[in-house]
């Protein structure tokens, strides 16, 4: 289902109360956003799928689509893809249906939602709709009514009142609609399910992590992740600076863990261009911290509110000189907070720098999904304990992670330095310290045991799909397709990309003669990154595109049944 | 203030790293000042981190025997302001040159008079690039002609630390003279006691590469106003644009809420995973 319309039409608040009532009444579903540049006033949508179990791909196609106008519905009508089964409610106070639209065979319903909400006092069209929303699915109006109240609750009873009333004449106008799609209900008790977006479960991942401690400046689409945590991280005994810059943002984090407190920056791809000499320090210091990068269409400002995979270059190898650093990235929503826990400890644990890459539409999607369960490890950073005779900050240890002394340990204290330096943190110029200290920081993250955690893979069969992020949805959509039709396939989407587990992937691609790496870019970025590192099958092919037009399912699984079969 | 014994002396705030800066350098006098600072207020080592970003100057933490961070070209303001946010309890001291806070580093330096964290910022100014060979720096007269980088002058008018400090809001502006290490620690002992952001720009000569500076020493004196220190910006403002740059004391000092974090132990984890349940 999508929802479209200027700003100020309420779409995704519509999507947002759609989404929560139907999470109450026991369905699974995702919310995805698209968005135009414009502050107030630009084009908006809300992307909704449901589903009886949890949603991590946002459909091939929409089924209903409900248009309140169609201003600017040029810049992003090819994402929004009809079938000729589909149904258009339109309101014809919006203007008249675009071409494109018309050209896919849809059924056009003209619908008058702004009429119809001007005739209720402090009515709104976005209700009109959620209440036709409600009669065409099956959505309890009582569920929708309860889930509209308590969101408008500040706003005065007049608003819900009105809210109310348009629910319930909407709901009225669609029975004599003819439209039938039940929502899929899973039948499971709410206790255990959350609604939760990839921004937030970011955000939550640190916190569990144990980050006390960001620095972070505005930036789309990142500034929701900064203004869930503000609050949040100050209740529990935390603190995050809007910092001046980006500069200033990775500097101050770096500050904040020298101090011994986990700590992380947020941002999208121009910000962590800027930050990427205050991660080069992160490394050569051997401070820890995290850094992420929510992705968005490039280069330079580029597409601020759509996503893109493109900054994978830049986290693998944006640093000058040689900087060994951690690179992850969440697979889905959920993911998204063991994800960055994992970063967190990764950092705590290696004393370098982890940047996690998540993605606009991994960031701003609301999901429902069931409570991700709560992870064992336990950040762990190796201190230095006061009046240690002799205290080298940098010494050379077998598995290269040497004590950090923390201001306020007697005894130990040191200089943290981006200058080359000897164990005891020294400067040197001098070959034989670059060499060991080179090796040092390498060999600290290849030695590292990742456990499981590097990829996830299923399946089995001779094919394969490599991928990473917010592509694994609609891989794992394509593959259960395939399978569907006799072709088993294996996935494997990776969550540590740096440093790559070679021999872990070797293994996992044990047996397959055919692989397809999938990705959002348009230069191919991480299939050549993986054909750099590792033997892939002489039958290796890529699928790439570069944002804002999110891979469909249909056309992977197109490719894995082209020949393969 | 932690109070040590009362045996602690400068040395033992010394390391045994042994300087980079060529004979005659301003910044041995800046050193010794800082050290006798921390002396005169017994602090104990563990408790001081000494910041600094990059430049001849900001090599000084390693020749300190505090905590400190040596970090990159411009930054130190913001890797100070992360440090004392995370730990409270520190006492910060950041050290640079004038192209390392009023250059690369320019941004940082207003954000962090506006932020007026409770911490201490001392530039060593010598108005010139020194680690990298003789550049003009923002402070260099325009129309000094020794680099080859900039043969005929910057034709830019140079940059007015302490006034600047001031309009961005630090709350302790001073201005001092390395050849004078004992009134500077004086200084430095008054900016380390300022609740606030206060900020010290130290006349420090380069006899390398501005060997005129040698004459500096004959041309500082105190500022000839009583009126100074001032808590009225104004009248700092008037004797801060009077002033040759050659005027040395504490130009302003001003009390105002210092920058604190919110501290409010309320909640678990636990409690913040309630708002996502349906």
């Amino acid at each position: 289902m999508a929802l479209i319309g200027s700003g100020g039409a309420g779409v995704v608040t519509v999507g947002n109360l759609l989404l929560e009532a139907a999470a109450v009444d026991g369905s699974y579903g995702l919310m995805r956003r698209s968005a135009g540049p414009q502050i107030r006033g630009g084009e908006s949508a809300a992307l909704l799928r449901f589903a009886d179990t949890p949603v991590e791909y946002a459909g091939d196609y929409y089924q209903l689509l409900i248009a309140f106008d169609w201003r600017h519905a040029e810049r992003f009508i090819d994402e929004i893809r009809l079938a000729a089964s589909s149904c258009v409610l339109h309101d014809p106070a919006g203007g008249d249906v675009p071409e494109p639209i018309v050209h896919t065979g849809a059924r056009l319903i003209p619908i008058e939602m702004q009429t119809q909400a001007r005739e209720i006092e402090c009515g709104r069209a976005n209700m009109i709709a959620l209440g036709l929303v409600s009669s065409i699915t099956g959505l309890k109006l009582e569920t929708i009514s309860s889930t509209v109240s308590r969101s408008l609750s500040a706003k005065g009873e007049n608003v819900i009142a009105g809210a109310c009333a348009c629910l319930e004449r909407g709901a009225n106008m669609g029975q004599s609609l003819g439209i039938e799609l039940p929502l899929p209900i899973a039948h499971v008790g709410t206790e255990d399910r959350w609604t939760i977006t990839g921004n937030q479960a970011c955000g939550l991942g640190a916190l569990k992590g144990g980050v006390r401690f960001v620095a972070g400046y505005p930036i789309t689409p990142a500034s929701e992740m900064l203004e869930w945590l503000a609050p949040r991280l100050a209740k529990m005994g935390g603190c995050l600076i809007q910092a001046e810059d980006e500069l200033a943002s990775v500097n101050m984090i770096l500050g904040a863990s020298y101090g011994g407190v986990p700590a992380m920056t947020v941002t999208s791809g121009p910000g962590l261009a800027l930050m990427t000499e205050g991660i080069g320090l992160a490394v050569a210091s051997e401070t820890p911290i995290v850094v992420i990068d929510v992705m968005r269409g490039g280069p330079s400002t580029g597409i601020p509110t759509k996503s893109e995979q493109t900054d994978l270059n830049i986290a693998l190898y944006g640093m000058h000189g040689e900087a060994p650093h951690v690179v992850v990235a969440p697979v889905s929503i959920p993911d998204s907070v063991f994800t960055t826990q994992w970063a967190v400890h990764l950092a705590e644990s290696l004393q370098t720098a982890v940047i996690v890459l998540s993605d606009q539409q991994l960031a701003q999607s609301r999901m429902v999904v069931n409570r991700p369960p709560d992870i064992g490890f336990v950040t762990r950073r190796v201190t230095a304990q006061a009046g240690v005779e002799n205290y080298r900050r940098y010494a050379l240890r077998a598995d290269g992670v040497s004590a950090m002394a923390i201001p306020g340990t007697i005894g130990v204290n040191y200089t943290a330095d981006g200058l080359e330096h000897d164990e005891r943190g020294t400067p040197s110029t001098g070959s034989h310290d670059h060499l060991r200290q080179l090796n040092k920081r390498a060999t600290k993250l290849t030695g590292f045991d990742y456990g499981d955690h590097w990829a996830d893979i299923e399946g089995d069969g001779t094919i394969a799909v490599v991928t990473w992020g917010s592509c694994t949805g609609a891989v794992k959509e394509a593959i259960r397709r395939v399978g569907e039709q006799g072709v088993p396939v294996r996935l494997i989407a990776l969550r540590l990309l740096a440093p790559l587990c070679k021999q872990q992937l070797n293994q996992a691609l044990e047996g397959v003669e055919r692989v397809l790496v999938v990705e959002q870019t348009f230069s191919r970025q991480f299939y050549h990154y993986l054909r750099s590192q590792v033997d892939l099958p002489k039958f290796t092919e890529s699928l790439a595109r570069p944002g804002p037009l999110p891979l469909a399912a249909s056309e992977i699984s197109a490719m894995l049944l082209v020949d393969g079969a | 203030m932690n109070p040590l014994s009362d045996k602690i002396e400068p040395k033992d705030y010394k390391s045994d790293v042994k300087p980079v800066w060529c004979p005659g350098c301003g910044d041995f006098g800046v050193l010794n000042a800082i050290t006798k600072a921390l002396a005169s207020l017994r602090l104990a080592p563990e408790q001081v981190a000494l910041i600094s970003g990059i430049g001849c100057s900001s090599r000084v933490p390693a020749y300190t025997n505090v905590y400190g961070f040596h970090g990159i070209h411009g930054r130190a303001l913001a890797l100070g302001a992360g440090l004392k946010a995370a730990r409270p309890d520190l006492h910060i001291v950041v050290a640079g040159g004038d192209g390392d806070g009023f250059s690369i580093g320019g941004n940082h330096f207003l954000h962090a008079c506006r932020r007026n964290m409770d911490m201490t910022y001392i530039v060593m100014d010598n108005e010139v690039y020194g680690m990298t060979k003789g550049q003009a720096s923002p402070t260099t007269a325009p129309d000094w002609t020794e680099s080859e980088l900039t043969p005929s002058g910057t034709h830019a008018r140079p940059f007015q630390p302490a006034a600047i400090a001031l309009a961005a809001g630090a709350t302790f502006i001073a201005r001092a003279f390395s050849g004078k290490p004992n009134t500077l620690a004086q200084m430095v002992v008054l900016a380390m006691q300022h609740p606030g952001f206060a900020f010290i720009q130290v006349l420090s000569p380069c006899p390398t590469f501005r060997p005129e500076q040698k004459e500096w020493k004959n041309i500082v004196r105190p500022f000839a106003v009583d009126a100074l220190p001032t808590s009225d910006p104004a009248l700092a403002a008037l004797h801060c644009q009077r002033d040759d740059g050659m005027s040395t004391g504490v130009i302003y000092v001003e009390a105002r809420p210092v920058w604190k974090r919110s501290d409010m132990q309320e909640i678990a984890i636990d409690d913040i995973e309630q708002e996502f349940r349906i």
